[in-house]
C-alpha cells in the first residue's frame, strides 16, 4: 500500500511550506510508510496548521522585534569582560557587545577570530603551532632584550636563542626586516651570537630615543593586528583562537580552513564576503550575545534587525547615522535626534512629509497606519 | 436620526519650506514697531509686542483679528521690518557652502552645464527612490568649489573664509549680509535646483532675513505673578531686544552716523536675531535673563527630551487616567484589575442614549455622582456638558432623551488599559476588566507581575479608561491579558506562577495521600469543580484520602498529554524518565497527573510547560482559566502546610561548621602556598598570561572551589525539608547559592571580575601588610551572613555591593537608549498582505517575515515535533 519515495517527493515538491517542515515531512513519510490517502491528509493538516501559524498581515513586527531585543537589555550584565570558551582570551559580552553590534562599529572593542585548520594541520599539534607563529604578530620584545648604549649611540638587541627557534626566526631575518621598515644602519654582530646593533643615522639622543621607541612597533613576523594566538583542542582537532582580527590576511595563509574560519568583526566579514555574510554574522553574534546571558530571543526578531541593517547593501547603524537618520519623514527624524537641523534642512529643500510612518502621525494627532489602523472598511 | 458624524479630516502631507519676505508680510497682521508691551493700565500697546491683533491671552479681551476670546484664538503672526538684512544662524553652513560654489560675479553655479545635468538627474532619481539628497548635494558643493574660473563669465574665484559666528570674509574683506543676499538673488532657478533646493519653496536669498516674523502671543504668553507684576516670556524679551536695536540702527543710519557705529549696530542686530533663533550657538555668548539664566529661545524649545518634539508632540498627556499603588489579590482573575471605589467614582464612560438603554441610563443619572454606579455628566444633543449634581439629578434624569450622552461611572466588567512604566514591551500595557473593590489600591493577580515587571513594594501603576466602542473592542480582542500570555519574544508564557504559586503547588503535589475530604474541598473551593475523583487511598478507619496530584489534576483540561523533567530534576546522566526515583519526572496522561512534582518548569512564568501547552492547544481562554485556577489552588495549597523561613533555618550542626572552617583554612593554606611559589618565581605562567594574572586566576579558582565545597557541606545539612531549600529547588525564589551564603560562607567579593585591589598603595586596607596577596586581604569573606562578617569583610562586601548598584544604574540608561534606537529604527515595519515586511517607502526589508512567515508565538507549529504529531495522528504510527 505504501507509496514510493518518488511519489512522496513529487507530492511534496510543489507545497508552499518552509524547507525544514518539508524535510521532516519527507523523513516521517518514509519512516511511517504512508499510503497516498494518508499523505494527502497529512499534507492538508500540515498546510492548515502552517496557515494558522503565519503572522497576521498588518502586524507591526518591527516594534515587536525592537522590544524583544531591547527589553532583555535591561536584564543583561554590564560586565564587559568575560571568558568566551577559551579562558585565555577576553571578549566583550553582554549589553556593551549588543550595543556594538547594533551600532555597526567598524572595529569591535575586542576583535577575535576562530581559525579552523585544514585536516592535516588540525590533527598535528606541531603543525598547528607553526601556523600559530605564522599568524601571531611577533614584536621585538617577544624575542629580545633591548639595551640603549648611550656611549656608543647604539641600540643593542640581544635575541633570545630559545624563542628564536620557537618562532623559527634567525637574527639575519630580523635584521632584514628592521632594515626594510626603518631607516637605520643595522648590523648583525659578528662576535656575539644573536646580537643586532642598530645605529641611528644622525647621532643624536633624540634619534636614539625615538628609535628605541619605534622598534617596538615593528611586526617582525605574522600578521599585524593579531596580538595573540591560542591553540586549543576542540574535540579531535586543534583550533586557533586569536586576539585581534585580520580576516583577509588570515584566509590567505596556507593550512587555514577558509570555510570554517570565523571572526567577530562584522565589518571585516562584510568587506571580505559581502552583505549576506554580514547579515548572517550579525544574526549569529547577536544571538550568541543574548544566548550567553541566558536570554532566549526568537531568531526572527534578530533576523529582522539584521535585515534592516543590511537591506540597502551595506551595513547601516541603528541610530542617527544609519537607519533613523535616513528615514523618509522629516518629523520622524526630527523627533529622534538633532531636531533642529532636520527641520532647517527640510525647509531648505522644500521637503514633503507624506505622514506614512508612526511618529509623524502621532505628531499630527492621527491614527497610525499599522495594525488595526491599516484596515479600512468602505461602506456603500 | 441626524446626519452621520463626518469622517475626521486626515492630513495627507505636510510641506516644508522657507518663508520668503513676501510671505512673512502677507501672513503678518501687523508690523511691530514699539518695544513696549503694555501701557500703564495694563492694556496692550498698539503695534507693540502684545498687540491685540496677534491674539489674546488675557481673559475678557477679544482678538482684533479673529474676534475670538482667549483660549479659542489660535494667535496670528506679526512682523518686524529689519533695517538691514541679517543671516539666519541655522543656515550658516549652507550659506557658506553656497557662497563657495557660486561665482562672485555672475552668481551662477560653478559647474559646467553637463555636470549640472548629471547632478540633477542623480538628485531626481534619489528623490524618486526616497533617499536623502545630502550626499549628492555635498558632492555638488565639493565639485563646484574646485572650479577656480567661472565657466560663464570667466571671473577668477576667490576663497571665502567663514569666521564664527557669522562672518564671511572674501579676500580680506567682510561680506555684509546685503552683499550675500544680492549674490544669492542672482542665482538662476535652474542652478538652485542643482544645489538640492526647491526654488518655489526655498530660494537661497531667503536664508538672509530682511523681515522677521513675530510669533503670536499665544506662543509666548506672559504670566502674572501674585504681586500683580507681569513676567514676560523669554521670546518676548528677545523680541524687545531686536526691536530696540533695530530702532537704534534706523535712527543712527538716518542721522548719518559713522560707518564704524553702523557696523557695530549691525553686528548687534545680528547677535540678537541669532540668539532669538538659537541661544546655544558655539562662539556666541548666550543671551541671559536678568537673573543670569540663559534664555530659552526657539531652538531650545524644540530640542531634546523635554522639547516640543519629544516632549509635547510624540508624547501626549491624556484624560481619563488614574494612578495608584498596586497590591496583590490572588482571587482575582488574571484578566481583572481591582479598582478602588474612589477611582471608579470619578472615571466615566460615555454611553449614547438609545431606546434600549434609556431606562438604565436614566437610573444612573438618578443616582447622581455620589452613589457608585451613577453618572457624572450628561452631554446634551447640542454638545453642552452638564454636571450631574445632587440638586439637578432628578431634573436631568427626567430630561434625558435619545441622542444625549451619559457619562456613567466605571463599573465591573468595563475594559480598561493598565500600564506600568517603563513600558519596555507590548505586555507593559494590557487590557483588564474592571472589578470595583474597597480600599485605595489597584489590585492584580500576582501571576501578571512578570509582564509588567511589577512587585508590591510600593509600585504604582496607571489605568486608562477607554472612551469609544471601537477602542474597547480592539483592546478586548488584542490587548486583554489572556491574549498576551505568550510573549512574542520567545514564544513561551510570560504570565505564570511566581513565588508562592510555585512553592504551593510543589508542596501540594509532592505529598502523598494525606488529604481529607474537607481539605480537598477547601483546596478546590474556588475552582469550578463539582466532583472529587475516586480517592487514592483509605485510612484504616475507612476514611477516604486524596493526594495532591489528584487535586492538581482537577484543574487540568481533559485530553492533555505531557511529559517533562521537573525543575527539581537531578540531571542524571541517563534520565530514567518514568522510573525517576526522585519523583522529578512529570507525566500527565489525558488530563490526569500520574507522577512528578509541579514546580517552575510546569507552571512558572517564562518556563511553565503545562501552561505553554494549554495556551497553545486549548486557546487563550483555557489558558487564562488554568492560571486563575492554579493560582487559587496554590495559595490554598501553601496555606495548608504553611511555608516560613527564619534565622534558625540556617542553622547547621557544629560538626559541619567545623568541616567548613577546616575546608576554608585548608584553602587559605593552598593560597598561601601558591603565593610562596609565586614569590619564589616557581609558578608556571598560563599561556598568554603574565605571572601576576596567573596567580590571581589561580587564587580565585582555589577560593571559588572552597566556597562551593563549603556550600555543598551546608547544603547537605539543610536537607530537602528546609523552606529555603524547597523554594530554591522548586524555582520559587532564591538559589542554593543564596542559601549557602547565609549558612556557610559568603565567598570572594569581586570588582570588575577581579579580587579587590584598590585602596591604599600596595594594600586594600591599613589592616594588612603591603603586598599581602592573601585571601582575606583581597576581599575573601570567610564568614556566613548568619555568623556575621568581621569589619574588614564587611567593608569588602560593601565594595562588591556598591559595584552592583553602579552597574544597574549605568545599565538602565544604556539599555534604555538602545531600546529607543531600536524602536525608532524599526517602528514603521509592517507585514504586508503578501507576507513581505516593508517600511513606509515600500522598501522591502524581508520577502517573507522571518524567512518562514511564522509568528513567533506560534513557532511551535513549524518545529519537527508538530509534523511528527500530525503524522502520528493520521497514520497512528510512531515516527521517532
Amino acid at each position: 500500500m505504501s507509496i514510493s519515495e518518488a511519489t512522496i517527493d513529487s507530492m511534496i515538491a510543489q507545497l508552499d511550506l518552509p524547507k525544514n517542515i518539508l524535510k521532516t515531512l519527507r523523513e516521517d513519510a518514509l519512516k511511517a510508510n504512508v499510503t497516498k490517502k494518508e499523505l494527502e491528509e497529512i499534507i492538508e493538516r500540515l498546510e492548515e496548521s502552517y496557515r494558522y501559524a503565519l503572522v497576521e498581515p498588518c502586524e507591526a513586527v518591527g516594534v515587536v522585534s525592537a522590544q524583544s531585543i531591547g527589553e532583555p537589555g535591561t536584564q543583561m550584565t554590564m560586565r564587559t569582560f568575560h571568558y568566551a570558551g577559551v579562558a585565555e582570551i577576553n571578549v566583550t559580552l553582554g549589553l556593551p557587545r549588543l550595543i556594538e553590534i547594533v551600532d555597526a562599529r567598524k572595529l569591535p572593542s575586542t576583535p577575535m577570530m576562530t581559525i579552523a585548520l585544514e585536516p592535516d594541520y588540525a590533527t598535528d599539534r606541531d603543525k598547528a603551532r607553526v601556523l600559530a607563529w605564522e599568524i601571531e604578530a611577533t614584536h621585538i620584545d617577544n624575542l629580545a632584550d633591548i639595551t640603549t648604549d648611550l656611549a656608543n649611540m647604539q641600540l643593542i638587541i640581544d635575541l633570545n636563542e630559545k624563542t628564536l627557534q620557537q618562532r623559527s626566526l634567525t637574527a639575519d631575518e630580523i635584521a632584514d626586516k628592521i632594515r626594510e621598515k626603518m631607516d637605520v644602519v643595522v648590523t648583525v654582530s659578528g662576535n656575539i651570537a644573536n646580537q643586532i646593533i642598530l645605529t641611528p643615522n644622525a647621532p643624536s639622543y633624540r634619534e636614539l630615543l625615538q628609535l628605541a621607541k619605534n622598534i617596538h612597533g615593528i611586526t617582525l613576523k605574522g600578521i599585524e593586528g593579531i596580538k595573540r594566538v591560542v591553540i586549543r583542542k576542540d574535540g579531535e582537532e586543534y583550533t586557533l583562537y586569536t586576539e585581534g582580527s585580520q580576516l583577509k590576511e588570515v584566509l590567505q595563509i596556507e593550512g587555514v580552513d577558509v570555510t570554517r574560519t570565523y571572526t567577530n568583526n562584522i565589518e571585516e566579514i562584510y568587506s571580505v564576503f559581502g552583505i549576506e555574510a554580514a547579515r548572517n554574522a550579525i544574526i549569529t553574534e547577536a544571538n550568541n550575545t543574548l544566548g550567553e546571558q541566558g536570554l532566549t530571543v526568537d531568531i526572527r526578531h534578530i533576523m529582522l534587525v539584521a535585515d534592516i541593517m543590511c537591506c540597502d547593501g551595506e551595513v547601516k547603524q541603528i541610530g542617527r547615522h544609519g537607519i533613523s537618520g535616513e528615514k523618509a519623514s522629516v518629523f520622524a527624524r526630527a523627533a529622534f535626534e538633532v531636531t533642529v537641523n532636520h527641520l532647517l534642512d527640510a525647509g531648505m529643500r522644500g521637503d514633503l512629509d507624506e505622514l506614512n510612518g508612526v511618529t509623524e502621525n502621532i505628531i499630527v494627532g492621527q491614527p497610525i497606519k499599522l495594525g488595526t489602523g491599516d484596515v479600512h472598511l468602505i461602506s456603500r | 436620526m441626524k446626519e452621520l458624524p463626518s469622517i475626521p479630516k486626515r492630513i495627507g502631507a505636510i510641506k516644508f519650506g522657507l518663508l520668503s519676505p513676501r510671505e512673512v508680510r502677507k501672513m503678518s497682521v501687523t508690523s511691530i514697531v514699539t518695544a513696549d508691551t503694555y501701557d500703564d493700565d495694563g492694556y496692550p500697546i498698539d503695534m507693540g509686542l502684545m498687540d491685540l491683533r496677534l491674539g489674546v491671552i488675557d481673559p475678557g479681551l477679544k482678538c482684533k483679528t479673529c474676534g475670538s476670546r482667549a483660549g479659542e484664538c489660535p494667535g496670528h503672526f506679526g512682523h518686524i521690518e529689519l533695517v538691514a538684512p541679517v543671516i539666519h544662524v541655522g543656515f550658516n553652513k549652507t550659506i557658506r557652502k553656497t557662497l563657495r560654489s557660486i561665482c562672485h560675479n555672475c552668481s551662477r553655479l560653478l559647474l559646467t552645464a553637463d555636470q549640472k545635468n548629471t547632478f540633477l538627474l542623480q538628485l531626481n532619481s534619489a528623490k524618486e527612490m526616497g533617499h536623502l539628497p545630502d550626499d549628492i548635494v555635498n558632492e555638488v558643493f565639493k565639485e563646484a568649489r574646485k572650479t577656480k574660473i567661472c565657466p560663464y563669465c570667466s571671473a577668477e574665484q576667490k576663497e571665502v573664509k567663514f569666521e564664527k559666528p557669522s562672518d564671511y570674509i572674501e579676500d580680506g574683506h567682510k561680506l555684509t549680509p546685503t552683499e550675500i543676499r544680492d549674490r544669492f538673488e542672482n542665482i538662476p532657478d535652474d542652478d538652485v535646483k542643482v544645489l538640492g533646493m526647491d526654488p518655489t519653496s526655498a530660494r537661497p536669498e531667503w536664508m538672509v532675513l530682511t523681515v522677521l516674523p513675530v510669533p503670536p502671543v499665544t506662543v509666548r504668553p506672559s504670566i502674572t505673578l501674585e504681586s500683580g507684576q507681569r513676567s514676560e516670556d523669554d521670546l518676548t524679551h528677545k523680541l524687545v531686544d531686536i526691536i530696540r536695536i533695530n530702532q537704534r540702527f534706523q535712527e543712527n543710519r538716518d542721522a548719518g552716523a559713522p560707518q564704524l557705529i553702523i557696523e557695530d549696530l549691525w553686528e548687534l542686530l545680528q547677535y540678537h536675531v541669532t540668539t532669538f533663533f538659537d541661544n546655544e550657538v558655539s562662539g556666541v555668548p548666550p543671551a541671559r535673563h536678568r537673573s543670569g539664566r540663559p534664555l530659552k529661545t526657539l531652538t531650545q524649545r524644540l530640542k531634546g527630551k523635554e522639547g516640543r518634539f519629544r516632549g509635547s508632540l510624540s508624547g501626549k498627556r491624556v484624560n481619563f487616567s488614574a494612578r495608584t499603588v498596586v497590591s496583590p489579590e490572588p482571587n482575582l482573575s488574571i484578566n481583572e484589575v481591582g479598582v478602588p471605589f474612589e477611582i471608579a467614582h470619578q472615571m466615566t464612560i460615555p454611553e449614547k442614549v438609545t431606546s434600549r438603554n434609556i431606562e438604565l441610563l436614566r437610573m444612573y443619572v438618578l443616582r447622581g455622582s455620589e452613589v457608585h454606579p451613577g453618572a457624572n455628566y450628561v452631554i446634551r444633543e447640542d454638545g453642552r456638558r452638564v454636571r450631574v449634581s445632587e440638586t439637578n439629578k432628578e431634573e436631568l434624569a427626567e430630561k434625558i432623551q435619545l441622542g444625549w450622552t451619559v457619562e456613567r461611572q466605571l463599573m465591573d466588567g468595563d475594559i480598561v488599559l493598565f500600564n506600568r512604566q517603563p513600558s519596555l514591551h507590548k505586555m507593559s500595557i494590557m487590557a483588564h476588566k474592571v472589578k470595583v473593590l474597597p480600599y485605595k489600591t489597584f489590585r492584580l493577580n500576582p501571576a501578571v507581575c512578570p509582564p509588567y515587571n511589577a512587585d508590591f513594594d510600593g509600585d504604582e501603576m496607571n489605568m486608562h479608561v477607554l472612551q469609544t466602542e471601537e477602542s474597547r473592542a480592539e483592546a478586548s480582542i488584542l490587548m486583554q491579558v489572556q491574549e498576551n500570555i505568550l510573549s512574542p519574544r520567545f514564544g513561551g508564557p510570560i504570565i505564570g506562577g511566581i513565588h508562592d504559586h510555585i512553592s504551593g503547588l510543589f508542596l501540594l503535589t509532592r505529598n502523598e495521600n494525606d488529604i481529607t475530604k474537607n481539605a480537598a474541598l477547601e483546596l478546590l473551593r474556588k475552582s469550578d469543580i463539582r466532583d472529587l475523583p475516586e480517592p487514592a487511598a483509605y485510612t484504616e478507619s475507612g476514611e477516604p484520602r486524596w493526594n495532591g496530584k489528584q487535586i492538581f489534576s482537577q484543574i487540568l483540561p481533559e485530553g492533555l498529554f505531557l511529559e517533562f523533567p521537573a525543575q527539581v530534576c537531578f540531571k542524571c546522566d541517563t534520565c530514567k524518565k518514568k522510573d525517576c526515583e526522585y519523583d522529578a519526572y512529570v507525566v500527565i496522561d489525558n488530563g490526569e497527573m500520574i507522577q512528578g512534582t509541579i514546580d517552575e518548569q510546569a507552571i512558572g512564568a517564562f518556563k511553565g510547560k503545562i501552561l505553554d501547552k494549554i495556551v497553545k492547544e486549548y486557546g487563550t481562554e483555557a489558558g487564562a482559566k488554568f492560571v486563575d485556577d492554579f493560582t487559587r489552588l496554590a495559595i490554598r495549597g501553601v496555606m495548608k502546610t504553611g511555608l516560613s523561613f527564619g534565622i534558625s533555618d540556617e542553622d547547621i550542626p557544629s560538626t559541619a561548621k567545623m568541616q567548613i572552617i577546616n575546608l576554608l583554612n585548608e584553602a587559605e593554606g593552598n593560597v598561601q602556598r601558591l603565593i610562596e611559589a609565586y614569590e619564589a618565581k616557581e609558578l608556571e605562567a598560563l599561556p598568554g598570561r603574565t605571572m601576576d594574572e596567573t596567580i590571581e586566576m589561580k587564587i580565585m579558582q582555589e577560593l571559588g572551589k572552597a566556597r562551593d565545597q563549603a556550600g555543598n557541606i551546608a547544603g547537605r545539612q539543610l536537607g530537602l525539608e528546609n523552606s529555603a531549600v524547597i523554594m530554591a529547588k522548586s524555582g520559587a525564589r532564591g538559589s542554593m547559592l543564596n542559601l549557602t551564603q547565609m549558612a556557610a560562607c559568603v565567598g570572594q567579593q569581586a570588582v570588575r571580575g577581579e579580587r579587590i585591589r584598590r585602596g591604599y598603595s600596595g594594600r586594600t586596607l591599613p589592616h594588612f601588610d603591603k603586598g599581602d596577596l592573601g585571601a582575606d586581604a583581597h576581599g575573601f569573606v570567610k564568614a556566613s551572613y548568619k555568623s556575621g562578617l568581621n569589619p574588614t569583610e564587611y567593608f569588602f562586601h560593601a565594595i562588591g555591593g556598591r559595584e552592583g548598584l553602579v552597574d544597574t544604574a549605568v545599565r538602565t540608561s544604556q539599555s534604555g537608549y538602545l531600546q529607543r534606537r531600536l524602536v525608532n529604527a524599526l517602528q514603521d515595519l509592517e507585514v504586508q498582505y503578501d507576507g513581505s515586511v516593508r517600511e513606509t517607502r515600500g522598501v522591502i526589508v524581508q520577502f517573507k517575515y522571518g524567512e518562514d512567515g511564522i509568528d513567533s508565538t506560534k513557532s511551535d507549529y513549524s518545529k519537527p515535533e508538530a509534523v511528527h504529531r500530525i503524522v502520528r495522528m493520521v497514520t497512528g504510527r510512531e515516527v521517532n
